[in-house]
């Protein structure tokens, strides 16, 4: 293979893997203090795209108003979602939180198909992002660049947040021990709404990106990547950010080069992930930068 | 003496029950529509598919998201084994199917045995991996597999037919083979559950650190439940192929198993009553609800109907039972005609006892 198509393709995987990587975040951080694989998270990321969506259509606010004031909206979602499904089953089996979640997840989904329709929506790329570059013989969308780089960004800040702030140190240590934590004074259901904020601005920022990547959204888009950066939050290290991105950035990076070098097998994209994830939890159930055993 | 007697008398009373139900079922045969007709036969089949799901999931404790993928492992394998080799000649378009595959046409019940052997084989392979994990990773990858099954079925055009899926399957399938099976799979799975193997499951279920301490191999049993759940899971998915004839790789996604799940939460995991009540209450409800998909006319205020909304109920419905009602209609309990008289005494005591 030639050396541009090659840096064309690393390109295309480090993107897709930053998109992993960040609705991954959410997974991990959420896993880490609750031991919930919140399911719907890859439906909280759909209906960021939609906030957006309909941000830019019906309200006509500029991208850069509605991209944000849909981070924003996605994350008020989490913490409702938290705070109507998830609060109330805390202290039940987790089985049954899992089963909430993926009631949850059903629910968002098809309250999406009822009231945005099940036709795909052309999303916006604004020409900030559209724009095609050429280096060498490399040719790429702008958009490819700008997704590692503001993800990184995001990455960075949320690094911030939980290693010097309160509220992160507070998420750590109910990730140790959710009852001692609690007797130290630490308000939990609050720093665990804050986790879901965060992790669900997250999600939303990595689908607003996916939509603008794929130029189309609907209500079922979330499920795919939902499932995928589950994998490679899994692959990472579950509970651990930065292994979340790495496991991200993996996934990315082995689906776009298995469709670059094998077409053949194109048709068994989708199945890398639990392929990696079958293979991972065989051999390394904790993950490349896990410390934690899973149960 | 007494005990022989009183099993005697249960045993009779099943046999009775059974015989209703078929006389039932026979009146159905004479004089109901096909729609009718169409949702026995549906209840039918979610019983066994409910019934086998709540093996593993209720009974055994393991937490898992596979039927999707077995269904369509007998699904296939009943279909492909039915349809005559002209059939598959005209149906595989833009590759021809390969050999065994291409001559082989069986009466519909050996594809039925067949889909049963044949997902139980896959089941028992899958389960050597999945069963080295517990908790919520055995969701996710037995989620996993159901997604790498459906997308093989998708992208093995010489066996499946890929995308295009199976065609003009004949409909054997019958309130008779959905019923007939349906006893067969609660009969079945019943006795499994009372026999030592499956107290030994419960005991894996309630605490699995103890039933080995106490001799019982966790590893194995659970794969007996799977396995098992896997045959009848497989039996469904070839009468499901031969009630719809129209099989194709997006029928079986993780809306199947969804369903079954709400089916199995609700009735209460580990109760096979509670399956079966549940399985008929939401498939029957589950048609009656489409109320809410059509327009309706309040005489003053018309409400335009809004396709999709059962789902949306069915969804809030699990949300609330998992909040409000965890235990489902029925926990744990079982149905039994000992139980029953013992309600039936009651009852009489409380309300009778004058006369």
């Amino acid at each position: 293979m030639e050396f541009s198509l090659f840096a064309q393709q690393l390109i295309n995987g480090l993107s897709l893997g930053s998109l992993y990587g960040l609705i991954a975040i959410g997974y991990t951080m959420v896993y880490g203090i609750l031991r919930l694989i919140n399911f719907a998270h890859g439906d909280v990321m759909m209906m960021g795209c939609f906030f957006a969506f309909y941000g830019i259509m019906i309200f006509s606010l500029p991208w850069w108003a509605s991209f944000p004031i849909a981070i924003v909206l996605t994350a008020l979602l989490g913490i409702l979602i938290d705070r109507g499904a998830y609060r109330p089953v805390r202290n039940a089996p987790r089985i049954s939180a899992l089963i909430t979640a993926i009631g949850v997840s059903f629910f968002l989904e098809n309250l999406g198909l009822v009231i945005f329709g099940g036709r795909p929506k052309g999303f916006p790329r604004p020409d900030i992002f559209a724009g095609i570059y050429t280096i060498g013989d490399v040719r790429f969308l702008g958009l490819s660049v700008w997704v590692p780089l503001i993800t990184l960004a995001l990455l960075l800040f949320i690094l911030f947040l939980v290693y010097r702030t309160r509220a992160g140190r507070a998420m750590r240590c109910i990730s140790y021990d959710m009852e001692t934590t609690r007797l130290m004074g630490v308000d939990v259901n609050r720093i665990v709404a804050i986790t879901f904020a965060v992790g669900s601005a997250a999600a939303a920022a990595g689908g607003i990106m996916w939509a603008m990547k794929y130029p189309q959204i609907n209500p079922l888009m979330g499920v795919i990547p939902g499932l995928k950066a589950f994998v490679a939050a899994v692959l990472g290290g579950i509970g651990n950010v930065v292994g979340a991105m790495l496991g991200g950035l993996i996934l990315g990076l082995a689906e776009i080069l298995l469709v670059a070098f094998r077409p053949d097998l194109s048709g068994y994209r989708d199945a890398i992930a639990f392929g990696i994830l079958i293979l991972i939890l065989l051999f390394r159930p904790t993950g490349l930068m896990g410390e934690k055993l899973p149960e | 003496m007494a005990l022989d007697e009183n099993r005697r008398r249960n045993q009779i009373f099943s046999i009775v029950a059974v015989a209703c139900l078929f006389l039932f079922l026979w009146s159905m045969h004479l004089f109901a529509d096909d729609y009718q007709i169409r949702i026995l036969n549906n209840i039918g089949l979610f019983i066994i598919l409910a019934v086998s799901y709540n093996l593993i999931n209720g009974v055994t404790g393991q937490f898992s998201l596979e039927p999707n993928a077995f269904i369509a492992i007998g699904a296939y394998t009943s279909a492909l084994l039915t349809l005559t080799p002209a059939e598959k000649e005209m149906a595989f378009i833009i590759e021809p199917i390969i050999w065994p595959l291409s001559v082989i046409s069986v009466p519909f019940v050996v594809s039925l045995v067949a889909a049963g052997i044949v997902t139980a084989f896959f089941g028992f392979l899958m389960g050597f991996p999945v069963f080295r994990v517990r908790g919520d990773y055995l969701a996710i990858v037995t989620l996993g597999f159901g997604e790498v099954v459906r997308v093989i079925a998708n992208n093995t055009q010489t066996i499946t037919n890929g995308p295009l899926g199976l065609k003009g399957l004949a409909s054997y399938t019958n309130i008779w083979w959905t019923w007939g099976l349906a006893i067969f799979t609660v009969f079945f799975i019943s006795r499994l559950v009372r026999s030592s193997f499956g107290m030994a499951m419960k005991a894996v279920k309630y605490d699995e650190a103890a039933a080995e301490a106490v001799g019982i191999n966790a590893f194995w049993h659970k794969m007996l439940a799977f396995t098992t759940s896997a045959f009848f899971e497989g039996i469904g998915g070839g009468l499901l192929a031969h009630l719809i004839t129209t099989i194709s790789p997006t029928l079986f996604t993780f809306f199947l198993t969804f369903n079954l799940l709400i089916m199995i939460v609700a009735g209460g995991l580990g109760s096979i009553t509670g399956s079966v009540i549940a399985a008929v209450i939401i498939t029957w409800g589950g048609e009656a609800l489409r109320i809410v998909e059509e327009p309706m006319d309040l005489g003053f205020v018309e409400i335009p109907g809004i396709p999709g909304m059962r789902m949306v109920l069915f969804s809030f419905i699990l949300i609330l039972v998992m909040i409000f009602a965890r235990q489902g209609l029925m926990g744990t309990r079982e149905f039994s005609w000992n139980g029953l008289q013992n309600r039936l005494l009651a009852w009489k005591g409380r309300y009778l006892k004058a006369g």
